[in-house]
C-alpha cells in the first residue's frame, strides 16, 4: 500500500505532464517533442526563484509555483509563434522544429545552469502517519499509528494536482475558454470563420500545455533535483500515458496516468527495472500499431 | 441485351452507421460502351464507384469484373486487373512534372519497356494536348489543366473499365467541350463508368444511364427510356433541369 | 551518373590534399554519410518520416560486432550477419509499423528504437551497454589489410561509400525509385494507379535500412568501436538532420549535410560543451527557412541539374 502512495505522487506529476501534451495535440495536432524540455525548464526555474529570493522555504516555493508556470508558458507561447505558426503546423515540419527547440532548451540551459543537479527545499516536510484499516487473520483491523506513511509535502502533491485537474476541467467544459478551445479542436477553418482568433488559440493552448508540465516540474524539485537532462523520462512516460488514454482524450489521459504511474513501481519490483522499460515501451509500440485511438478510447466509425 | 457485361454488381450494399448509403445496387457495365452515373447529391455515386473501385468497402454484395469476382481484392490489384479511376478531387504528384506523372501511370504495365513507355506517354500527352507543358511541375499547372492530366493518367493505363468521377467539375465551357470531344473518341476504345453533374455531358455522350436515388437505382436505360421515365422525372430530371 | 562519378573523383582527391586531421574526419564522414543515404530513401524519397533509424544502424554495427567478438566471425561474414541483422529488423519494424502513418508512424518507431537501445542495455553482459566494447586491430583485417591505418580506412571509407552512393543513385533512377517517389507526393493516387504501396513501403524500409546497417557495420570495422550510444534517440535524429539539411530526396544531400554539420559541431564543440546547441539551431532554422536544405535549393533555384 506505501508503494501505491507512492505511485500516486508519480501519478499525480505525471498526469500534469501528460495533460499538458495531450492538450496540445488535440487541440493543435501537435506532437510536441519539446514537451519534456519545458518540465525541465520549469524545475531549473523553480530553483532558481527560490534561490534568488532566499528566506523561508514556504515563501520561495509559493513564488515559484504562480512565477514559473507562467514564465514557461509565455516562453513556450513565444516558441509557437516564432516557430511554429510559421511553418503551418504541418505535421513533419513542427516535429523537426520541436526537436530543435528540445536541443536549444536543454543545451542553453547546460550552458546557463550547468551540468549539476540542484535540490529544492521543500516548503513542509513533516512525517505523516495515517490510519490503514485491514482484513486480517483476526477480522477487521486498524493498524495506528504507523499504518500509512508518507511526507506532508507528498500529500499535498497528490491533492495540489487533483486540484489543478479539477480547475483544467471546469475551465475546459464550463467555460467560453473551453468553448474557444474546443471549437479550435473540431474544425479550425470553421472556428476561425467565425471570428475564433485560431492563430491567438493556438498560441495560448501551446503556453498552456507548456505551463502544465512546467507545474508538474515545480511540484516535483523539492523530490528530485533539477538537472539539465531532466525531461527525456518525463517526455517518454507522458508519451505513453498520452498514447494508451487515446490521442487528444482527456478523461483516457488521466487514466492512463494513475494506471502508468501506480504499475511504475509494481512492474518493477517482478521485473529489472531495464526489463520492466523495454516491456512497456514494446507494449506501446505495439498498441499504437493495432489501436492508434488509444487502449481507452474509442474506434471511430 | 447482346452486350457483354465487362462489370457487374450484385446486392452492392454500404451501411454507414446506422445509414443506408448504398442498397442492394444490381448494376451492369457494357462493354465498349459509356454509362453515365447520375443522380442528386447524396445519392450515393461516390460510394458506390468507391466499392467498386475497391478504395471502400462495402457491408455487403459482390462485384465481378470480367466474370471474376472481385469483391475482397484491395485497391491497386482491381487497377491491376484493368481498372483505371480518377478522382472527384484532382489526384496528381503535385510535385512531379507533368510528363512523369503519366510516365508513372503508364509505367506499370510498361516499366521493362523503356522504349515502349515513352512512346506511350508521349502519345498520350499529345492526344490530351498537354504535350507543350511536359516539362512543367503538376502544381503549378491551371485547375482545368490538373483535371485534364488527372485524365491522362487514366488514358495512359490503357483501362480495360475506365471510371471517371465527376471529371468536369469546375471546368470552363470549352475545357468541357474537348472532354466530350474525348470521351466520344474513345467509344468503343474502353468502357467508361461516368459519374456526372453536367446533364449537357450525360446526353452528349452516354450510351446508357443509370439513375441512382436515395442509395438505390431508380432507373437505368437509354437516354431515350430515362428521359421518358416518369419516376426519373418526378425525382430528378425535374428538380435539376435547368444543369 | 558522370557527377556522382566527379563527386568520387573529389573525395578521391581529398585524402591527398587534406591534412591528417581532416582525413581521419572524412572517414568518419563518409561512414556517417551512408547511414545518412539509407535514411534518405525512406525519409527523401519514399515520405516516410522515421524517428528510430538508429536501430538498424546498431543492428548492423552489434551484428557485426559481437559476432567477431563472441563467436569469432572473420570480417566478411560478420559484415554480413550486420546487413542481414538490420535488414531483418528492418522487415520486422516495417511491418508492424507501416500499419501506421504520419505521427503515429514517427512514434512507433522511435518506440522501438528505444526498446532496442534498452535491449542492448538489458544485455549489458555481451554488449557492455552504453560504455561498450572495441573490436581489437587483430580482428579488423580483411584480404590481409589491416584496416586501422589512416589510409587503409579512408579508402576501405570511400569504396563502401562509392558502392552504395552509386547504387543509391541508380535505385531512384530505375522505376522502383520513381514509384517511391509517387508514394511520397500522393499514396493514395500510387494505389489507385495499381502500385501495391504497403508492399512498396516494405521494400523502401527494408532496403534503407539494410544501408543503414551497412553504416553502422562499417564504422564498427574501421572504427574498431561498438556502443549502445550509437543507438540513443539522438542517432535517429542526427541521420534526419543530415538530410534535411543537405537536401532531402536528392543524392548528393546526404553527404553534403553530413560534412555541414560534422564541422560545424566539430568547430563548436571547441568552445562549449553545448555543442547540440548547434544542431538545435540548424533543425529549427532549416525547417523554417530551407526545408529543402542545400542541395534542394541550390537545385530549385540556380542548378536544375543537380542529382
Amino acid at each position: 500500500m506505501l508503494a501505491s502512495l507512492e505511485g500516486a505522487v508519480i501519478s499525480a506529476i505525471l498526469v500534469l505532464t501528460a495533460m499538458g501534451l495531450s492538450i496540445v495535440f488535440g487541440v493543435m495536432r501537435v506532437v510536441n517533442v519539446a514537451h519534456g524540455e519545458f518540465f525541465m525548464l520549469g524545475a531549473v526555474l523553480a530553483w532558481v526563484v527560490t534561490t534568488t529570493l532566499g528566506g523561508h522555504p514556504v515563501f520561495g516555493f509559493v513564488a515559484a509555483l504562480i512565477v514559473v508556470p507562467v514564465l514557461v508558458g509565455c516562453i513556450a507561447a513565444g516558441a509557437d509563434r516564432l516557430i511554429l505558426k510559421r511553418v503551418n503546423y504541418d505535421p513533419d515540419r513542427t516535429i523537426v522544429a520541436t526537436i530543435g527547440m528540445l536541443y536549444i532548451i536543454q543545451q542553453a540551459t547546460l550552458m546557463t545552469y550547468g551540468p549539476e543537479a540542484r535540490p529544492v527545499e521543500a516548503p513542509f516536510n513533516t512525517r505523516l502517519s495515517l490510519p490503514w484499516f485491514e482484513f486480517g487473520d483476526e477480522g477487521f483491523q486498524m493498524i495506528w499509528p504507523w499504518g500509512l506513511s508518507i511526507t506532508s509535502y507528498k500529500l499535498f502533491v497528490i491533492f495540489a494536482a487533483i486540484a489543478v485537474l479539477i480547475a483544467l476541467w471546469i475551465v475546459l467544459t464550463r467555460t467560453k475558454i473551453g468553448l474557444i478551445m474546443r471549437a479550435t479542436q473540431q474544425d479550425s477553418d470553421t472556428a476561425q470563420a467565425f471570428g475564433v482568433p485560431v492563430g491567438k488559440v493556438y498560441s495560448w493552448v501551446f503556453g498552456l500545455g507548456a505551463g502544465l508540465a512546467a507545474l508538474g516540474a515545480v511540484l516535483v524539485v523539492p523530490i528530485q533535483q533539477a538537472h539539465y537532462l531532466m525531461g527525456g523520462d518525463p517526455l517518454l512516460l507522458a508519451f505513453i500515458v498520452v498514447i494508451i488514454g487515446g490521442l487528444g482524450s482527456l478523461p483516457g489521459t488521466v487514466i492512463a496516468a494513475l494506471l502508468i504511474g501506480m504499475s511504475d513501481g509494481i512492474i518493477s519490483v517482478f521485473f529489472s527495472p531495464t526489463l520492466a522499460k523495454i516491456i512497456a515501451t514494446f507494449l506501446v509500440a505495439m498498441v499504437l500499431v493495432f489501436r492508434p485511438q488509444g487502449l481507452l478510447g474509442r474506434a471511430p466509425s | 441485351m447482346a452486350a457483354v457485361n465487362v462489370l457487374e454488381t450484385k446486392g452492392l450494399t454500404k451501411i454507414y452507421g446506422g445509414v443506408e448509403a448504398n442498397l442492394d445496387i444490381d448494376f451492369q457495365l457494357r462493354k465498349g460502351q459509356i454509362t453515365a452515373l447520375i443522380g442528386p447529391n447524396g445519392a450515393g455515386k461516390s460510394t458506390f464507384v468507391g466499392m467498386v473501385s475497391g478504395r471502400t468497402l462495402p457491408t455487403r454484395g459482390t462485384v465481378s469484373f470480367a466474370g471474376k469476382d472481385i469483391s475482397h481484392l484491395p485497391a491497386h490489384k482491381r487497377m491491376q486487373l484493368g481498372m483505371a479511376y480518377t478522382f472527384q478531387i484532382t489526384s496528381i504528384f503535385p510535385g512531379l512534372s507533368v510528363y512523369d506523372n503519366v510516365d508513372l501511370a503508364a509505367g506499370r504495365k510498361l516499366a521493362n519497356d523503356k522504349t515502349a513507355l515513352a512512346q506511350k506517354t508521349t502519345q498520350v500527352l499529345d492526344r490530351i494536348g498537354l504535350t507543350d507543358r511536359a516539362d512543367q511541375t503538376a502544381q503549378d499547372l491551371s485547375y482545368g489543366h490538373q483535371r485534364i492530366l488527372e485524365i491522362a493518367m487514366g488514358l495512359a493505363q490503357d483501362p480495360t473499365v475506365f471510371i471517371l468521377d465527376e471529371p468536369t467539375q469546375g471546368l470552363s465551357e470549352s475545357e468541357v467541350d474537348d472532354f466530350v470531344t474525348l470521351m466520344k473518341s474513345l467509344a468503343g476504345e474502353t468502357t467508361i463508368l461516368l459519374i456526372e453533374h453536367n446533364m449537357r455531358v450525360v446526353s452528349e455522350t452516354a450510351d446508357y444511364i443509370t439513375v441512382l436515388d436515395q442509395g438505390q437505382v431508380l432507373a437505368s436505360g437509354t437516354p431515350d427510356e430515362i428521359h421518358r421515365n416518369a419516376a426519373v422525372q418526378a425525382a430528378y430530371l425535374g428538380t435539376t433541369s435547368d444543369a | 551518373m558522370t557527377l556522382h562519378i566527379a563527386v568520387l573523383v573529389v573525395l578521391l582527391g581529398l585524402f591527398f590534399v587534406l591534412p591528417a586531421y581532416h582525413v581521419g574526419a572524412f572517414s568518419r564522414i563518409m561512414v556517417l554519410a551512408i547511414y545518412a543515404m539509407g535514411y534518405n530513401l525512406l525519409f527523401g524519397y519514399t515520405g516516410l518520416l522515421s524517428l528510430g533509424h538508429a536501430m538498424f544502424f546498431a543492428a548492423g554495427m552489434y551484428g557485426f560486432g559481437l559476432t567477431v567478438n563472441l563467436f569469432g566471425f572473420s570480417v566478411a561474414p560478420a559484415f554480413l550477419t550486420g546487413i542481414i541483422a538490420a535488414a531483418a529488423l528492418a522487415l520486422i519494424v516495417g511491418y508492424l509499423a507501416l500499419r501506421t502513418a504520419g505521427v503515429a508512424f514517427m512514434i512507433v518507431t522511435l518506440m522501438f528504437a528505444q526498446t532496442v537501445y534498452l535491449v542492448i542495455l538489458y544485455f549489458g553482459e555481451y554488449t557492455r551497454g552504453d560504455e561498450g566494447f572495441v573490436v581489437q586491430q587483430a580482428q579488423r583485417s580483411f584480404a590481409g589489410i589491416d584496416l586501422t591505418g589512416e589510409t587503409e580506412r579512408y579508402f576501405a571509407a570511400l569504396i563502401l561509400f562509392a558502392i552504395c552512393f552509386l547504387a543509391v543513385a541508380k535505385l531512384v533512377q530505375m522505376p522502383f525509385g520513381k514509384r517511391l517517389v509517387a508514394i511520397r507526393e500522393n499514396e493514395e493516387r500510387a494505389r489507385m494507379l495499381g502500385y501495391d504501396a504497403a508492399k512498396l513501403k516494405l521494400h523502401a524500409l527494408i532496403i534503407s535500412g539494410a544501408v543503414s546497417g551497412i553504416a553502422g557495420a562499417t564504422y564498427g570495422l574501421l572504427f574498431g568501436y561498438v556502443g549502445a550510444s550509437f543507438s540513443t534517440v539522438q542517432y535517429s535524429i542526427f541521420p534526419l538532420l543530415w538530410v534535411l539539411l543537405g537536401g532531402a530526396g536528392t543524392t548528393i544531400g546526404p553527404l553534403i549535410g553530413v560534412i555541414f554539420m560534422f564541422y560545424l559541431i566539430d568547430i563548436s564543440s571547441g568552445y562549449t560543451d553545448a555543442y547540440l546547441l548547434i544542431a538545435g539551431v540548424a533543425l529549427v532554422l532549416l525547417t523554417l527557412f530551407a526545408p529543402l536544405g542545400l542541395v534542394g535549393t541550390l537545385r530549385k533555384r540556380a542548378f536544375p541539374w543537380l542529382p
